[in-house]
């Protein structure tokens, strides 16, 4: 129980050495970097075998049936006392609580032992193609935590923590993506895939809170148990709401319509990590992830036909555009998303083990297909354009014969695996529900002819036909290190044998892949008994298979696989300097639309994102954004600015008003005003002798005028005079007035200069 | 010890400002010595509160307090009361270290009349503490506008082109809102008066016939509310809450990097801490309201959204992470309104996080700008191949910035956003919108500065990080970590606090019976225990 019971072991050791690295690596050699880089995915392969096995024997054992092993390490989320709590629908409290807890149960095993399989294959190679590139320590480094977010989303007993890794193999997809972070399209694809992920997390988180809301807790097996115990409706509107919450996060990570356009640019990154991450992985965790929730999706028979379909028009969807790739690695991710929208289409009609099971075959293949470009384009001096290849197979032997197995079973030739597990899913969605996904069925039927077309193509165009190359890309056309080859070559045979573990019963097999699963899909609770091994024999679904109309679906889908080949090889054999694509010969705007990727990623600038304008005006996100940043400027901080400009007006009209009328008019006024009743008055009193003697001399005049009668005149000419000296002091008063305010407004403006 | 530890705390900066008025101005070494020590120390004195208060988490009530109402003028019943919950105690750890953190930052940034520098931001420091330790209205009021004098004079005196608009702007805004929160007060203290016969500013008093005042038919509701609303007003402006934010961009853009990292890790604090302290238990029946709350539900949504997108658009880096506040803080005063453990515990929790990741936001930007004297996102690119030590640290602040899991800022987010949901769906479903447009401006930003090839020959030449910087991170990393992969710890200090505000405000909320059912021993054997069996028995 060494391994069960240290089952955090595993997803730790890669987190060490992507700590070693991200800490140290700068100063190791790159002999150390690759020992220990290397070295701890080995190790965490191992114990992943031990886990597996020890959980084979644990689950064996009577009084554990079949059931999932736990080990809690630590309370991770919440107080763990009991105390914090918050309300569930049903207005009872529950626990606001995730634990730092493990699960292993055969789900979890499959992708245990494949994630760390492939994994460490996938380390092994990068070190024969990453041996000439800086940055060599950053690149395991990221690639080891890869590993351990990915470990920790396949190990976690619990939502919240599988959330952990979900986004953490996000994080490293996006720092792998821009790993060349010199080039902008690199960087600008990162981004790309990290925000459409967020979106898809987003709703995962919405829908993980709505099973914490209904479901009281964000266990697993808490979840399942209470689901599967019949409280529940088929169809319950809250629990349609979170499965679809869960898929739309499995589209963004699993890149399914419409969140699947990162995948494709993701390609920029070193494709050794295409091959891990974005073909045989990451990729794979939304349909882990709605596999995991089985319970949940059962219950919702809405959501489970919505996965269903956007499975299958992703995989048609995707399939039309690798049709007409001139990219290598385009064409495989494309690829990968029509793969991927076959498991979601499985998963959609029910069929959970078989979904699982192309996830399995297709991680072998897949990433063997992606390490094969990856050769080829190491060959090529880094040419990933098709066009310029050709007649590879006779300079690179092992790249050739590995892709060919792989290319075998991808088209689903008998018997390499992809034909297993691909055939499971069509006779799956051909039978289920009394054939109410036969429309499904035939989509999945021509996907699967255009996935033997463009996989044949991409290996006639890259091996065949005539060399394209310029002659020093010739020149230096080699075979690569045993480092890489020799990944290829385990890779190749899982490719044949994988599928042979899911044999069904009418080619004579037992389907041990589904058998082995059946504890965690089984669509009742499991209550199974020790005594009764018999129960894992024969059921209803195995009579099923031995319909005839199985054979003929069988034989269809080979055939058309094989006309899919015989097409490409008609079509391409030939491929020299500056062929011509056939369609693009025959049906040019079909062609341009395929070849454009549907203007999809277009659209999405236009609606989403507003990088482009739609005539003049910008919409998505940044066209809000703009928005809201004006809307900022000038209507909210206008106000508060507006406000502080009303203020200051105020207190200059207070401050005009205070001089001009209350000082001026009210207080100064009256001032001014008995100033200028006192002069009459001064005229009198002004202590001037003349004056005095002038005044007694008018006085004379005056009596000597009244004598006459000439008073009036005298009146008019005194009173004249008087008013002429009036009125030049109070000029005077003014004017030494205005001019002291004007000094001191100049001495005011000279002091703020 | 333990009597006084928290006076201790409080005027330990307080201690080192007076010494430092006695050093000559011209002997800039000894004033940094003098002033980093005194930070230092006043970190240092704050750590043995940390076991002191683990071993009591749990217990009921004020703990440390000190002095006893109305003691210090008894005439008008204004105490010097202090004492500290799990709430006060996190908050009062954050400012601390954040400190320290940016009185060591300023070390080569401050060259300018560099005594009155530290002399106000140790000044600061001991207003900034007091408001999170007092238990007396008026001297809780007294820190909290004498917080604002030096915080005005660090924006205006050493901060950048448009200081004076942007301090007095701070200034203004913030007086404005405490106003209000003073007249409120006030109408509490005689209400106070008139209930019992005692004047007192006293806390606990008040808290005590506070809310009684929205079922007094001689008040009711519309007193109530608008008692609220005074409230409201002086925290929202803190906060800031849409749309009283947009002093922050100004304060934050023309402040020093240091003032910067102490606005946004700790005074904003002040806002959402009032709410928690003052708003809820003072009105809680105001907050329940239906109407109330969905605005002030609606306000933080608001702020999620808007201030992300319009951090989106930036141009000045600085500016851009100011915007990113009003996006957090949002968050913060979301989970205050939902109402229920998980929001609110979120909500302190992310108030920390918030101290954490966006200080280091600002020391990041400070860093640069110290180096080229410009924060134009447009001036830089390439950054990483010149200064690989500093975009990697700068990585991982982001990352926890925009809420990545194992990192704090997740587990902040991941429990604000389960207790809004619990609440009301649509509430949750607007916010998590929050989560995405975060990492979109903030990926978006690491591209333009640190992606690519250095285009500008100004950047060629960029020293990486000197070991002091380093220093200053390091105890921000450790504490992201930490909070990310160990929170429990966290939620343990914050249980008691936030079930108190529940049994105030929704004492028949159904969690209330719950948590005095189980005792923490009973779960620490259920996770110490061996690999467990699925339990087989039904569900609940």
């Amino acid at each position: 129980m060494f391994f069960l019971d240290h089952i955090w072991l595993i997803p730790l050791l890669p987190a060490l050495g992507a700590a070693i690295m991200l800490l140290f690596g700068r100063k190791l050699e790159k002999s150390a970097v690759s020992a220990i880089s290397v070295g701890v995915v080995v190790v965490a392969f191992l114990s992943a075998a031990g886990v597996v096995i020890e959980y084979s024997a644990w689950a064996a054992s009577p009084e554990h049936f079949h059931q999932p092993f736990e080990k809690i390490v630590y309370s991770w989320l919440g107080s763990d006392t009991g105390h914090l709590t918050y309300v569930t629908k049903d207005g009872t409290a529950a626990r606001f609580q995730a634990d730092a807890g493990f699960l292993i149960d055969p789900l979890s095993s499959i992708w245990l032992l494949f994630v760390t399989g492939v994994g460490m294959l996938i380390h092994i190679y990068s070190m024969g193609y990453m041996a000439h590139e800086g940055g060599y320590y950053r690149f395991f480094g990221y690639l080891n935590l890869f590993m351990f977010s990915m470990l920790t989303l396949i190990l976690g007993n619990n939502y919240a923590l599988l959330f952990v890794g979900w986004e953490g193999v996000g994080l490293c997809s996006y720092l792998l993506i821009g790993f060349y972070f010199h080039r902008k399209s690199a960087t600008d694809a990162a981004n790309k895939a990290f925000i459409v992920n967020r979106i898809g997390d987003a709703a995962f988180l919405l829908g993980m809170y709505t099973l914490a809301w209904y479901f009281r807790s964000l266990r697993f097996t808490e979840i399942t148990q209470l689901a599967r115990s019949g409280q529940f409706q088929i169809g319950d509107p809250v629990l349609t709401a979170a499965a679809l919450l869960l898929f739309v996060g499995a589209c963004g990570k699993s890149a399914q319509l419409p969140l699947y356009v990162w995948l494709p640019d993701a390609m920029e990154g070193p494709t050794p990590v295409s091959a891990l991450i974005h073909a045989a992985t990451m990729v794979t965790a939304g349909v882990y992830m709605v596999a995991r929730s089985n319970a949940v999706f059962i219950l919702a028979p809405t959501a489970m036909k919505t996965v269903a379909l956007v499975g299958a028009l992703t995989a048609i969807f995707a399939a039309s555009i690798g049709l007409v790739q001139n990219d290598i690695k385009r064409v495989l991710a494309y690829s990968t998303v029509s793969q991927l929208g076959y498991m979601f289409l499985a998963l959609g009609v029910g069929a959970f083990a078989a979904g699982v099971f192309h996830v399995f075959t297709h991680a072998f293949f897949k990433a063997l297909l992606f390490l094969g470009a990856g050769s080829v384009i190491h060959a090529m001096s880094g040419e990933q354009d098709m066009r310029h290849m050709g007649d590879l197979h006779r300079r690179t032997p092992i790249t050739h014969w590995t892709m060919f197995i792989a290319t075998l079973a991808i088209a689903g030739i008998f018997p390499f695996a992809g034909f297993f597990s691909k055939d499971e899913i069509l006779w799956q969605a051909w039978s289920s529900e009394g054939g109410a996904y036969r429309l499904l069925w035939l989509i999945g039927v021509v996907t699967a002819f255009m996935t033997a077309f463009y996989m044949f193509r991409l290996m006639f165009l890259t091996f065949h036909g005539t060399p394209r190359m310029s002659p020093e890309v010739e020149h230096h056309i080699h075979e690569s290190p045993r480092s890489m080859t020799m990944p290829l070559a385990i890779l190749a045979a899982c490719s044949i044998f994988a599928g042979w573990l899911g044999v069904p019963h009418s080619l004579g097999g037992s389907n041990r892949f589904e058998n082995f699963l059946r504890p965690v899909f089984a669509k009742e609770a499991l209550v199974f008994h020790a005594e009764e091994p018999g129960q894992f024999a024969a059921g209803k679904k195995e009579e099923q298979h031995t319909d005839p109309t199985e054979y003929t679906l069988m034989a269809l889908s080979l055939g058309l696989a094989v006309a899919g080949w015989g097409l490409a090889w008609k079509l391409y054999r030939g491929a020299a300097q500056g062929y011509i694509e056939p369609l693009a010969a025959k049906i040019p705007p079909l062609y341009r639309t395929l070849l454009n990727k549907f203007y999809v990623d277009e659209a999405y600038d236009y609606l989403f994102t507003g990088r482009r304008k739609l005539g003049r005006v910008r919409l998505g996100v940044l066209g809000l954004g703009n928005a809201s940043s004006w809307f900022d400027s000038r209507i909210v901080d206008g106000t508060v600015n507006g406000a502080g400009w009303m203020a200051r007006a105020f207190a200059k009209i207070s401050i005009w008003s205070d001089r001009w009328i209350i000082d001026g008019l009210l207080v100064n006024g009256p001032a001014i005003f008995a100033r200028m009743l006192s002069y009459p008055m001064k005229l009198l009193q002004w202590g001037l002798v003349q004056w005095y003697a002038l005044i007694m001399v008018l006085g004379l005049l005056g009596f000597t005028a009244a004598e006459m009668g000439l008073l009036m005149w005298f009146g008019w000419i005194v009173g004249g005079a008087l008013a002429a000296v009036l009125g030049y002091f109070v000029a005077r008063l003014i004017a030494r007035r205005v001019h002291a305010s004007r000094a001191r407004k100049t001495i005011v403006a000279g002091a703020a200069d | 010890m333990q009597n006084h530890i928290l006076s201790i705390i409080l005027f330990t900066p307080l201690a080192g400002a007076t010494l430092l008025l006695f050093v000559p101005k011209e002997s800039k070494h000894a004033i940094r010595w003098i002033a980093n020590l005194f930070a230092l120390a006043g970190l240092l004195v704050s750590l043995p509160l940390v076991p002191w208060f683990w071993q009591q988490r749990f217990t009921a009530g004020f703990k440390f307090v000190e002095g006893t109402a109305n003691n210090w003028i008894p005439s008008i019943g204004a105490g010097y009361v202090l004492g500290i919950d799990g709430i006060s105690f996190l908050l009062i750890m954050l400012t601390t270290l954040l400190g320290w953190i940016s009185i060591l930052s300023s070390w080569t940034a401050i060259e300018d009349r560099i005594k009155e520098y530290y002399v106000w931001f140790l000044v600061l420091q001991t207003g900034m503490l007091g408001v999170f330790m007092a238990l007396d209205f008026f001297l809780f009021f007294v820190f909290w506008e004498a917080m604002l004098v030096p915080m005005y004079l660090l924006i205006g005196i050493w901060g950048g082109p448009r200081k004076l608009y942007a301090a007095i702007k701070f200034f203004l805004y913030t007086l404005l809102g405490s106003v209000a929160m003073l007249l409120a007060v006030l109408f509490l203290y005689f209400y106070n008066f008139h209930q019992t016969g005692q004047y007192t500013f006293s806390i606990p008093a008040l808290y005590q016939t506070a809310p009684k005042i929205f079922h007094d038919p001689a008040y009711g509701v519309e007193y109530a509310m608008l008692l609220f609303f005074a409230f409201f007003l002086a925290f929202a402006i803190k906060v800031p809450m849409f749309p009283f934010h947009t002093w922050l961009p100004d304060a934050h853009v023309e402040a020093p990097t240091a003032g910067s990292v102490i606005l946004a890790g700790v005074l904003l604090k002040m806002g959402t801490y009032g709410f928690i302290r003052f708003s809820l238990p003072f009105f809680p029946d105001v907050v329940m309201h239906p109407k109330v709350r969905s605005w002030m539900i609606a306000l933080s949504i608001v702020a999620i959204i808007y201030g992300a997108l319009v951090s989106l658009m930036q141009k000045d880096m600085k500016k851009l992470v100011a915007y990113s506040s009003v996006s957090h803080l949002g968050f913060c005063t979301l989970g205050i309104f939902a109402l229920n453990p998980a929001g609110l515990s979120g909500s302190v929790l992310q108030q920390i996080n918030h101290g954490i990741s966006t200080g280091a936001l600002f020391l990041i930007v400070g860093i640069l700008y110290e180096r080229r004297h410009t924060r134009e996102i447009a001036e830089y690119g390439g950054i990483s191949n010149v200064m690989p030590l500093y975009a990697t640290i700068t990585m991982i602040m982001f990352l926890s910035s925009m809420g990545l899991p194992l990192l704090n800022g997740f587990v902040g987010e991941f429990t604000i956003l389960q207790g809004t949901f619990m609440e009301n769906r649509t509430w949750a479903a607007l916010a998590v919108l929050g989560v995405v447009l975060a990492a979109a401006y903030l990926l978006w930003l690491y591209q333009r500065v640190f992606f690519g090839t250095v285009t500008n020959p100004k950047n060629e030449k960029l020293l990486d990080l000197s070991a002091r910087e380093v220093l200053t991170f390091v105890p921000l990393i450790v504490m992201a970590l930490w909070i990310g992969l160990y929170p429990k710890p966290f939620f343990q200090i914050l249980e008691q606090p936030v079930n108190q505000l529940m049994a105030t405000v929704r004492p028949n909320y159904p969690g209330a019976s719950l948590a005095h059912a189980s005792t923490p021993a009973a779960s620490a054997a259920r996770t110490g225990g061996q690999a467990t069996m699925i339990p087989a028995k039904g569900s609940n």
